[in-house]
């Protein structure tokens, strides 16, 4: 992919003015990570409506190139509202797809994909807390999130 | 040399990668130099013949190709005293690089010299390979590590240092005499005066200085010095530590094992000598005879004539980057005062992005925090963007470089 493909106006435009940008005081959910190689630094918030399971809130702070920003931007307005059950299936693809990077070169897919693995093993960690008594297929599908996590890139 | 452009295109030749193109079509323009440089036809077949025609262990057989092996690895040490200007090539270990010889000092002089409440002074521009083996150190000793600041010019502000050896307990100063990511040349003379007053050891990470200006090490009159192969044409997984011979017979073996030992027996050894006690297990030979090479070659080109093209490719640069908008340069302005880097940002580019847009150019630049996260806390940026030069890059490379940072700033909207 050329590279002046991936800097496109939508990438540009979101890197200049992230959405979701902020923090939440308090969150039900929170974690950090940063890639130590280049630097991109990303906190995640979140809220969670116990009643219908899903994530009521979802705030991003941190530093980070025009593609980590922009595809946090774009992970969080997907997250927003959604039930917990179908935020742990998003997937990379739904990311880059969405930012036409899909053919992003693997030093790069780093910054892109950040926030998406802090997104999984915040779950991750939020559910592990969460449900006490966890029954098998629960538990299977937990740990194929943290697995996901770990090997997204 | 005749005449600048005409010789620069001499060596060129040398270097086959420079020839290559990258996204089909765009020639190579390497500016990343700090981080390694690329090697000379010379280097490479070097250590192709190394293979081919006597590859075999050092120091132990008795066989001709075995002599040859351990003459050419040998030479070597011969070759850097004479560069580096090292009275006694026994006092040259051979190591994986800069970062390992650091490590070795801090293991194998720091453990026993370095006690409760001692301080090792460093400074904000080192690279992380001369602050962790420090930090490990002192955390293991209840030791203290204190940094020499860097003013407005990313200089090091020295009146600290006066401070710390006022203050006592001060028993190492170390720093680069080169800044990786300000080129800033470190006044290792003035330094050194002032450590020795106080009977307070030096060390030098020659990383960057050693390949681009002259170091004479008996001038200097430090306690410690270690630089890289591969950042001064050689190849990779080579370096050296340098320390008097009475320094270093006090120093513990940093790794056991074959070569560095005289003598086995159940429960007890005895070590090998200088240098040999520090170098356990079959070394990197091939690498070692490329090294010595690269260093023909620099001699050869000369290493003013590299401090001269470097500074004025510098100079250039700064002249050019400064008709930009919005290009903020850290560092010192005077080149005379630095080597050939230039760490910078470009408006709000975040410097990862720069250097993907550069790089569809052909042009190889460094974007991050260059393992100095110490000195990108000062500055209070989050990474910078980094050119570095050596001896083939032109000006004609500087000029495609600001055709490509002006693109950069057209997709960006500056």
């Amino acid at each position: 992919m050329s590279n002046s493909d991936i800097y496109h106006e939508m990438i540009i435009d979101y890197s200049r003015n992230p959405i979701n940008f902020g923090t939440i005081v308090k969150p039900d959910i929170f974690m950090h990570d940063s890639n130590p190689l280049c630097g991109d630094s990303i906190d995640l918030y979140m809220n969670v409506d116990d009643d219908v399971h899903s994530i009521s809130e979802i705030k991003f702070n941190g530093k980070g190139c025009a593609i980590c920003i922009a595809c946090t931007s774009v992970l969080t307005e997907i997250t927003k509202g959604k039930k917990i059950d179908d935020v742990i299936k998003i997937n990379k693809t739904d990311i880059l797809s969405e930012l036409g990077l899909q053919k992003l070169n693997p030093v790069r897919i780093k910054c892109a994909l950040l926030s998406l693995k802090i997104l999984k093993f915040s779950i991750y960690s939020y559910l592990s807390d969460k449900i006490k008594k966890i029954d098998d297929t629960r538990k299977t599908e937990l740990f194929k999130l943290k697995d996901d996590a770990t090997n997204l890139y | 040399m005749k005449t600048q452009t005409t010789s620069i295109d001499y060596i060129r030749k040398d270097f086959p990668i420079l020839n290559r193109c990258v996204y089909d079509d765009k020639q190579l323009i390497y500016l990343d130099n700090a981080s390694t440089t690329q090697k000379p036809i010379q280097v490479i077949n070097a250590i192709n013949n190394f293979y081919r025609n006597y590859n075999s262990n050092i120091h132990r057989s008795v066989y001709s190709i075995a002599n040859e092996a351990t003459a050419a690895y040998e030479n070597t040490r011969s070759k850097i005293a004479k560069f580096l200007n090292i009275r006694n090539a026994k006092e040259i270990i051979f190591v994986r690089g800069t970062t390992e010889a650091i490590n070795l000092v801090a293991y194998s002089w720091g453990r026993n010299n370095i006690a409760k409440d001692d301080v090792i002074v460093t400074t904000e521009y080192e690279h992380h390979s001369n602050i962790v083996p420090w930090q490990l150190l002192v955390k293991e000793k209840q030791a203290k590590l204190k940094y020499i600041e860097i003013n407005e010019n990313g200089e090091l502000r020295l009146d600290q240092l006066d401070d710390y050896l006022e203050y006592g307990n001060v028993k190492l100063v170390t720093f680069s005499q080169m800044s990786n990511v300000l080129g800033t040349i470190t006044d290792s003379t003035k330094i050194i005066s002032k450590c020795k007053k106080y009977n307070v050891k030096t060390l030098i990470d020659g990383a960057q200085s050693a390949p681009h200006m002259k170091v004479n090490i008996d001038d200097i009159g430090c306690d410690f010095f270690a630089c890289s192969a591969h950042k001064m044409l050689g190849p990779t997984g080579v370096g050296i530590l340098w320390a008097p011979k009475n320094v270093m017979e006090h120093m513990v073996p940093f790794h056991g094992g074959g070569d560095m030992i005289k003598e086995v027996h159940k429960y007890e050894t005895t070590w090998n000598d200088l240098p040999y006690k520090f170098e356990a297990g079959t070394p990197n030979i091939a690498d070692v005879i490329g090294f010595s090479t690269a260093i023909d070659y620099i001699n050869d080109i000369g290493i003013d004539t590299i401090r001269n093209h470097e500074e004025d490719l510098r100079n250039y640069a700064l002249s050019k980057l400064d008709n930009i908008k919005n290009i903020v340069i850290y560092g010192n302005k005077d080149s005379a005062k630095s080597g050939g880097i230039i760490s910078f940002n470009f408006a709000d580019i975040h410097p990862h992005d720069l250097a993907t847009i550069l790089d569809e150019d052909g042009i190889a630049i460094r974007s991050g925090h260059h393992c100095a996260q110490v000195l990108m806390e000062k500055l209070d940026v989050p990474a910078t963007s980094r050119i570095s030069f050596y001896i083939y890059n032109t000006k004609n490379e500087i000029d495609k470089l600001v055709i490509s940072l002006e693109k950069a700033a057209r997709l960006f909207k500056l």
